[in-house]
């Protein structure tokens, strides 16, 4: 990592609940500058709602927040500096071109005007929104629209940027478009904050990963280190007649048949190791094997084994 | 450092807003439309006999159609400044259910400055409206006898009459909890011109209605105009006018700033 040893974001014990329901309990993490920090979970496990803190918008009840060192309770406006915000609700002016839009967000940083036209022109470019700049959002598409929300959260040059779903409602053209521009800005050094309910796309994106599940983080971690808490890794052999699986199923001991499909599932973690020893051992009795497929736990399996069970239990690992 | 740049975040803002506003002209028809509509009705279909009626205690009862429209003008000008209310609480609400909002909530602008942006367009827009409508006011018939100064005053004290207004308007459309209900919300205040001197002299009422009349702010708001403009006496209505203004803008100032502060996520 480099240079600062200030997080971009840091929570400590953070709480908010509206009325008597808890809506985040007790949430404790760290974001190292210049990475990518996704925040994953289910709709209504809290994370619109931290987004919302750590951008300023609502406060905390109990708990400490600090973005790029600063207290957003305290200095609202020193957060407000240093951080760009592409909310789950599009946030553009429908009435403004994308150009005006853009232009607004200029004027709003304080922007000399010969700069702000030439910021708002870049942005354009880099969004690929330079024949759309000069009509309304209400003739663009799902993605167009959100590329013109990202990049006026963009205008001031944040250091931290808070996207929450950034790809919720696009098509798959759409949201791989959305994943480069994310993976550019983290190569330009920008901290990205991202709420998601694909867990395919905090796989690809993420640096870290963190679980929210009514308003707990149940797990956090890379995502190899998630995968590893979830079980599920197995190899599956298909036979071709029932005495091979017959023979195979009381050479491996402990495995799971299926005499339908005439497959045998050996739990494994799915490396190179295993798989050799497992292969070997079927060599060795000459059991034909017509195929072979692994199967490594994805993040789906991560996401039910933790959500789906008392956070207790997965920690314990 | 934000509100260092209060007066340059509203001056983006109103800008903004005076944007917006070209394209859903919403205010201006209701200031420019509706009041002329107004006034050539009270004009043509009751000032023969309104105007009669204001004679009659003067003994000369000449006047009629034509007194009635100097005696009008005033009244029609209040209700143009209390019709903007209506447009400026609809563009407020418009604003609020966006998400654009919440965006300049986690900006570092002076937070105040979407608000007098829609306070400074809706000043703007209305003292466009009200030209326009005192431009049809004299091809009617309308005859001031006011000089520059009066009309340097006018110009103030409308201004200074829109200002409240409008601040009491930025308030409702944001207690509404939709569009539709912003557009109703300051419907009571398009009636007080009529509960006023600003159609018929206060004089001619019901001794409750007529006490009201009196002392709510409309009156001494038309008889200040009224006053500059024809020459009739002004009294401490130039005086209550102020006080009025000045007190509607800093209450609802308040109030507007309240609401805008309270949950932001709703």
């Amino acid at each position: 990592m480099n240079s600062t040893s200030i997080p971009a974001i840091s929570t400590r014990g953070l709480r908010k609940s509206y009325g008597d329901k808890l809506v985040l309990d007790g949430i404790d993490h760290q974001v190292p500058e210049g990475t990518i920090y996704a925040l994953l979970g289910p709709n209504g496990a809290g994370k619109t709602t931290m987004v919302q803190i750590l951008s300023t918008l609502i406060g905390a009840d109990s708990g400490e927040v600090r973005i790029a060192g600063h207290d957003p309770a305290t200095d609202p406006d020193a957060v407000r500096a240093v951080i760009g915000v592409t909310g789950q609700f599009s946030a553009v002016d429908n009435f403004l071109t994308g150009e005006e839009n853009l232009i607004l967000m200029a004027d709003l940083h304080h922007l000399p005007k010969e700069e702000g036209r030439r910021r708002a022109n870049e942005l354009l470019e880099q969004f690929d929104l330079v024949e759309a700049g000069k009509q309304r959002p209400s003739t663009y598409s799902g993605g167009m629209r959100r590329r013109l929300d990202l990049a006026m959260g963009l205008v001031g040059a944040p250091r931290i940027v808070f996207l929450d779903e950034p790809t919720s409602g696009l098509d798959p053209r759409g949201r791989h478009t959305m994943w480069e521009i994310i993976r550019e800005l983290a190569a330009d050094g920008i901290t990205i904050f991202l709420t998601t309910q694909y867990l395919e796309e905090a796989d690809r994106l993420a640096d870290r990963i963190a679980v929210l599940d009514r308003g707990v983080l149940v797990a956090e971690g890379t995502a190899d280190e998630l995968k590893r808490l979830a079980p599920g890794g197995h190899i599956s052999l298909r036979f071709t007649d029932p005495t091979e699986l017959e023979s195979a199923a009381s050479a491996l001991g402990e495995t799971s048949r299926d005499d339908d499909d005439l497959t045998l599932q050996i739990p494994s973690d799915g490396g190179v190791r295993s798989l050799r020893a497992l292969l070997d051992q079927l060599d060795h009795q000459s059991i034909e094997v017509e195929a072979l497929t692994v199967h490594t736990p994805d993040l789906d399996d991560v996401f039910f084994a933790l959500t789906g069970h008392p956070t207790s239990e997965e920690e314990t690992s | 450092m934000s509100t260092a740049y209060a007066l340059r975040d509203s001056t983006t803002m109103l800008r903004r807003q005076l944007r917006r506003a070209l394209r859903y002209p919403v205010t201006i028809y209701v200031v420019v439309v509706v009041p002329i509509v107004l006034l050539l009705l009270f004009v043509y279909v009751f000032g023969g006999t309104l105007g009669a009626g204001l004679d009659a205690g003067l003994g000369e009862g000449s006047g009629g159609r034509a007194e009635y429209v100097n005696y009008v003008v005033p009244g029609i000008l209040l209700m143009a400044v209390a019709l903007s209310s209506q447009g400026a609480a609809i563009s407020v609400a418009m604003d609020m259910s966006e998400g654009i909002i919440a965006r300049f909530k986690t900006m570092a602008i002076a937070r105040v400055s979407v608000l007098t942006g829609h306070v400074l367009s809706n000043v703007v827009q209305t003292m466009l409206g009200l030209v326009i409508v005192i431009g049809v006011a004299l091809l009617i018939g309308f005859r001031p006898t006011a000089g520059p100064v009066e009309w340097l005053a006018v110009i103030g004290v409308l201004t200074m009459i829109t200002f409240a207004i409008t601040w009491f308007s930025v308030g409702c459309g944001l207690a509404a909890k939709s569009v539709e209900s912003a557009s109703n919300l300051p419907t009571p205040l398009i009636l007080l011109p009529f509960l006023g001197s600003g159609f018929v002299p206060t004089d001619s009422m019901p001794a409750g209605l007529s006490w009201f009349a009196e002392n709510q702010p409309f009156t001494p708001f038309g008889e200040t105009l009224r006053g500059l403009l024809m020459g009739t006496p002004i009294g401490n209505s130039g005086l209550l006018t102020v006080a009025w203004c000045v007190a509607i803008t800093l209450v609802c100032y308040l109030w507007a700033k309240l609401l805008y502060n309270r949950d932001p996520t709703r």
